[in-house]
């Protein structure tokens, strides 16, 4: 899967390990094999092919029809399986934050560092297309980053967490914070193997931001609604917004919060604990099937 | 945004899997609440088939209807939206089709020369 996104011919990603000293690796597009950090255990060592090459090229006589079935993102889904297995290798709960531009998310994640680092040990991917400011911030705030750029690509692929990870190396229990590119349309498609999506819509955007953009909400298990401080100066129909969130994923929790002064977040880190005694628990179980459904596998937070 | 992306995708995985054959037709299926635009598929599509396997190759594109299943009254019904509610009234609704993206077949041999037939 090429990272471009419908304008990006010739796009370079880069990923820079900005808690290393900030060495640039180029990334490349070359397709190359996943890093070698990134092992599926239940896979070990073998080398998966996206799809099967017929080693009978013989003869097919013109106007065969070749059934293939299979799925354009069949890739990156593959991809994301075996991040997805690394991660509960190691019992790291990850989480893909997902919004538009502005939303508040890296404010959030520098915040949370901040306040919850002592209950977690957060190692943060950042997705942007150009520059490492908010990498720079994340490292401020005191947790380990890497940065990738995406040149003109609007999302992150699966294949890009697989060689940031292996930059990253997060250590067993840790959470691992993926911060994707400011869009609520294309990151919607791509799964990067983490084990829930965090939508954040702020109160500047409207109260309809769930119905224009309905394949992300849907796709998240928490929608956190940021910059509440601000309601006081704005027309903005809060409960218009919780309707219109709730319509369009009706079993995604909702949390209302201000990565600015604090409030509400304590319940984002209350979120962040269950969801990581959850995924850990099961992660133990001796005969599981991965850790269980992404939603609904345990008590929710306070609200 | 994304459209481009997936049609290199599809592109490259049907060039791979015919090993060097010419290809003259894909048939390629999206459901109706996938997040891809077709038409934008399709104009990228002779673009990025140039130069490969399948240049000048047809692109059929077949719809799948999005159905979706109330899991409160438990009817099924056609999904406008992804949050078209039941008739009972419940958003809470299991998707059954609708997302698919998927290559489902292609067709071995070079392009018709003939330029009827082209855009069809």
């Amino acid at each position: 899967m090429c990272e471009t996104c419908g304008c990006s011919d010739g796009a370079r990603t880069t990923i820079t390990n900005l808690t290393a000293g900030g060495a640039a690796r180029a990334g490349g597009h070359d397709h190359a094999p996943v890093h070698d950090h990134v092992h599926d255990p239940a896979r070990h060592h073998r080398h998966e092919h996206g799809h099967d090459h017929p080693h009978d090229h013989v003869h097919l006589p013109d106007g065969t029809v070749v059934e293939l079935q299979e799925s354009v993102l069949a890739k990156n889904d593959q991809l994301a399986a075996r991040n997805r297995a690394w991660f509960d290798g190691r019992e790291i709960l990850c989480l893909n934050l997902v919004s538009s531009p502005g939303a508040g998310k890296t404010t959030l994640l520098e915040r949370t560092i901040r306040e919850a680092g002592a209950r977690h040990r957060f190692h943060v991917i950042e997705g942007d297309q150009a520059t490492a400011n908010d990498g720079e911030r994340i490292r401020a705030a005191g947790a380990p980053v890497v940065q990738i750029n995406t040149g003109t690509g609007c999302h992150l692929e699966a294949d890009m967490i697989a060689r940031a990870l292996g930059e990253l190396a997060p250590p067993f229990r840790s959470v691992v914070l993926i911060e994707n590119v400011g869009n609520l349309v294309c990151p919607a498609l791509f799964d990067l193997g983490e084990r829930s999506k965090v939508a954040v819509v702020s109160v500047t955007e409207g109260e309809d931001k769930a119905l224009k953009y309905p394949h992300m909400f849907q796709a998240a298990d928490l929608v956190l609604v940021n910059k509440i401080d601000l309601l006081p100066h704005l027309r903005f129909d809060l409960d218009a917004c919780l309707a219109n969130i709730r319509m369009v994923t009706p079993h995604a929790d909702v949390l209302q919060v201000s990565a600015t002064t604090g409030a509400g977040l304590g319940a984002w880190y209350d979120w962040i604990a269950a969801r990581c005694a959850v995924h850990q628990a099961l992660c133990d179980l001796p005969d599981r099937d991965g850790p269980g459904a992404r939603r609904g596998g345990g008590e929710k937070p306070t609200a | 945004m994304h459209e481009l992306g997936l049609t290199r995708e599809i592109v490259a995985m049907v060039a791979g899997h015919a090993g060097g054959r010419r290809v003259r037709r894909v048939v390629l299926e999206v459901g109706t609440l996938a997040g891809v635009m077709t038409d934008a598929v399709a104009f990228c599509f002779d673009a990025v088939a140039e130069g490969t396997a399948l240049e000048g190759a047809v692109l059929e594109i077949r719809r799948v209807e999005a159905r979706g299943r109330c899991r409160r009254c438990g009817a099924e019904f056609v999904r406008e939206t992804l949050h078209s509610p039941c008739a009972c009234g419940s958003f809470d609704v299991e998707g059954l089709t609708g997302a698919e993206l998927r290559v489902l077949s292609y067709e071995i041999g070079a392009p018709e020369a003939a330029a009827e037939g082209q855009g069809a």
